[in-house]
């Protein structure tokens, strides 16, 4: 079966009451590296990720997946956004309900629900009722969830700035893993730190334009952009 | 007041079979509206909510002032419909029960379903992204939020609750107040207003209030341990 | 056909879930009547001799008479129990009711303040009394709702050549218990009859003022709803009840209700 990667962004914009949100974004999303976009607050991060993800429809330009499947194409993008929305049900519960969703037969839901949770650690947490844990338990939940479908694209909107250093550490070292063992992370983030420890490339956004694109080693070392090297710059470098 | 203070006491004291018949019956009419309104209501709140439709507006628009029906307009209409001459007539349902339920129902199916909605549509705002990335949509939504918004949703159903209990004109109508059959704890007070007989009416309604408190206590007190539970 | 199907079942769901522990078909007649009659609780003291004696419930839905009247034209009850013989009679004539009967008679009163502002206290002329209280523009209650009272009420009025109009005329247009209370709030004279009075709490200031008059009568009548009409109607125990009413047994048992040691109604049966 053939991956829905390639993502082709075409002359992709984004209108608002005639404000551009994004502005004539072309991009190719291959297989293989994760990419982390990066950008300023309001340099339209998180709406690029919607427009990608489906969420939102595009102003004019296309946005073309390697199939020509809609719906095997929207089963296999998962997202997780800033903020967790989970349901008042249990941790597992809601990890089947994700599963549900997708079609899983229900004999297979709860060793599978199971299974995500082992993987980001909150098995012991299963029957918690999801919204009396703590943030960074839920997202790491949010994240469970997301990744029990088994997608090929894990689009993760700022995945880590509701949480403290020590969240944020348990969500990256998931992160890292997914990664590992194939999945195509997507990640949007305005913590050069972040972008540093888990981007393979970089999308740098400005004002809603792509203003440049680069592996992550040469995007630090030797910014081409004006805009990149100002951003850089701006930020301090422990965080 | 004190007179009426002190028929309500030995009224609620002696455990006069009429009055437990009348309130039974009360509670019986009431709750099976509400429960008959909530099963139509809150699915159509929800899908009002979620859903996007040419007149969309001016349905919640009417939605939201049918919350103020008057009762005996309901009343009147329930009764040209089940009357002998009019459509329904062979099911003989005029002065029974069954009728004075139908007439509740339609007299707070707004409610709830205008409040539902309400409370559907902000939780949604919340919701709407991560459904729709888990592919959750439409009836599978709706439905969703229904459930994960359930205590909130108790608030609706209690002011639908609050007003069939509270309303005479639709079952006066549809029930006739029949000693034993239709009387209910409405109706009942009416008749002995119109008697003369004031402080037993007034007595009454203590007693009908009382309950009602009751009731309002009792799921307040189921939502506030399940919210403690759920989060 | 198919539409009222589809609309009738989930209200017949709905009348199931109320009708649910209600014990399974007691045979029942659906009797309408007025509120006068039944606030003078003398169904409660009939009704349960009637159940016995045959077995069949009888269900009152009290209104105004021209409701009751209305109500057994339309099929919605199977006997009609009402005191306005005129009336009666002219729609047995048109074919709407059959097996009509007199049954029993009481009288009305004039009721008023004790202080009298018409001076007609004591007097055993009602058609003089309703004369004076139109020339003192006394405040009076009116039901003015269709019912026998109201109907014997504007005969009286004809009967004094007064039409009753201004601002002392109030017409609640609600049953006579709702008048009653009006007119003891308002301190005004008002017609009703004596059961009603006999069993009304809320008197304050009113007292009887003009009792007696033979054109104070108010004779009551019974009929069954004519079943060439509507053919649901329940004939058997609906004329089963009419036949006790007229029985001696029945109007026995409406002699002996009394109130506070009076007889209320005086039955009088043809035999």
């Amino acid at each position: 079966m053939a991956s829905i990667l390639p993502l082709a962004l075409h002359e992709l914009s984004f209108r608002v009451h005639g404000r551009r949100i994004i502005d004539r974004i072309s991009v190719e999303i291959e297989r293989g590296s994760s990419t982390v976009i990066l950008g300023a607050n309001g340099a339209g991060k998180s709406v690029l990720m919607r427009l990608m993800h489906g969420l939102l429809v595009p102003s004019s330009g296309r946005i073309a997946w390697n199939d020509a499947d809609a719906r095997r194409v929207r089963r296999a993008q998962a997202m997780v956004f800033q903020q967790p929305v989970l349901l008042r049900r249990s941790a597992l519960a809601n990890v089947s309900f994700a599963l549900a969703a997708a079609g899983l037969p229900a004999a297979e839901r709860a060793s599978a629900a199971l299974e995500a949770l082992r993987s980001v650690r909150l098995s012991a947490l299963a029957d918690r009722p999801a919204r009396t844990l703590s943030v960074g338990e839920q997202q790491r939940l949010a994240l469970a969830r997301a990744w029990a479908l088994h997608p090929e694209v894990l689009f993760l909107d700022e995945p880590t700035a509701s949480l403290d250093p020590g969240a944020t550490r348990e969500i990256e070292r998931v992160i890292r893993a997914f990664s590992a063992a194939g999945t195509k992370v997507v990640m949007s983030t305005h913590n050069l730190g972040q972008a540093k420890r888990l981007g393979d490339e970089i999308l740098f956004l400005h004002e809603g334009r792509l203003a440049e694109r680069a592996p992550v080693d040469r995007f630090f070392t030797r910014p081409a952009s004006a805009e990149a090297e100002a951003f850089i710059s701006g930020e301090l470098p422990w965080t | 007041m004190i007179e009426a203070l002190r028929h309500a006491l030995a009224l609620i004291g002696a455990g006069d079979p009429t009055l437990i018949e009348i309130v039974a019956l009360s509670l019986q009419v009431s709750l099976s509206a509400v429960l008959g309104a909530a099963l139509l209501g809150l699915p159509l709140g929800a899908a009002v909510a979620v859903a996007r439709f040419p007149g969309r507006r001016t349905l919640i628009v009417l939605l939201n002032a049918l919350m103020g029906l008057p009762p005996v307009v309901v009343g009147l209409a329930i009764y040209l419909l089940l009357s002998r001459a009019g459509p329904l007539g062979e099911a003989g349902l005029l002065f029974t029960p069954g009728a004075m339920v139908i007439a509740q129902t339609v007299l707070i199916l707004p409610i709830i379903a205008a409040l539902s909605r309400q409370a559907v549509e902000d939780a949604w705002v919340e919701y709407e992204e991560q459904l729709r990335s888990l592919g959750v949509e439409g009836v599978s939504a709706a439905l969703t939020l229904l459930w994960d918004i359930r205590f909130s949703l108790l608030t609706a159903v209690l002011a639908g609750l609050g007003r069939a209990s509270a309303e005479v004109g639709a079952v006066m109508i549809v029930g006739g107040n029949i000693d034993g059959v239709t009387r209910v704890m409405t109706t009942a007070i009416a008749l002995e207003t119109s008697k003369g007989d004031l402080p037993l009416a007034l007595g009454l309604g203590i007693v009908l209030i009382l309950i009602v408190i009751a009731l309002n206590a009792g799921a307040y007190l189921i939502k506030e341990a399940a919210q403690r539970r759920y989060g | 056909m198919d539409l009222k199907k589809l609309l009738a079942l989930p209200l017949l769901a709905l009348a199931a879930l109320a009708a649910a522990p209600a014990p399974a078909q007691d045979r029942y007649i659906v009797v309408s009547s007025t509120t006068s009659t039944e606030n003078s609780g003398l169904f409660k003291h009939l009704l349960p001799m009637f159940k016995a004696r045959s077995g069949v419930e009888v269900r009152v839905v009290a209104q105004g008479t021209g409701q009751a009247l209305d109500m057994g034209k339309r099929g919605d009850c199977d006997v009609v129990f009402v005191h306005n013989k005129n009336a009666e009679l002219k729609l047995v004539q048109e074919g709407w009711f059959v097996d009509r009967h007199d049954v029993m008679y009481n009288d009305f009163v004039i009721v008023g303040p004790k202080s009298d502002p018409a001076k007609i206290a004591g007097s055993k002329d009602v058609v003089a009394a309703f004369k004076k209280i139109a020339a003192a523009s006394a405040p009076f209650a009116s039901r003015g709702d269709k019912s026998g009272t109201h109907s014997a009420e504007l005969r009286l009025w004809k009967a004094a050549d007064t039409k009753p109009a201004g601002g002392w005329y109030r017409e609640t247009g609600s049953g006579m218990g709702a008048t009653l209370n009006t007119a003891a709030g308002m301190n005004a004279y008002a017609l009703t009859d004596r059961g009603t009075w006999l069993s009304f709490k809320n008197r304050q200031d009113l007292t009887i003022v003009v009792e007696g008059d033979k054109r104070l009568f108010n004779q009551y009548g019974v009929m069954l709803v004519n079943p060439a009409r509507h053919a649901h109607v329940k004939q058997a125990e609906g004329k089963a009840f009419i036949d006790w009413l007229v029985s001696a047994e029945g109007q026995k048992a409406i002699a002996g209700y009394q109130i506070g040691g009076e007889q209320l109604f005086f039955p009088n049966a043809a035999r």
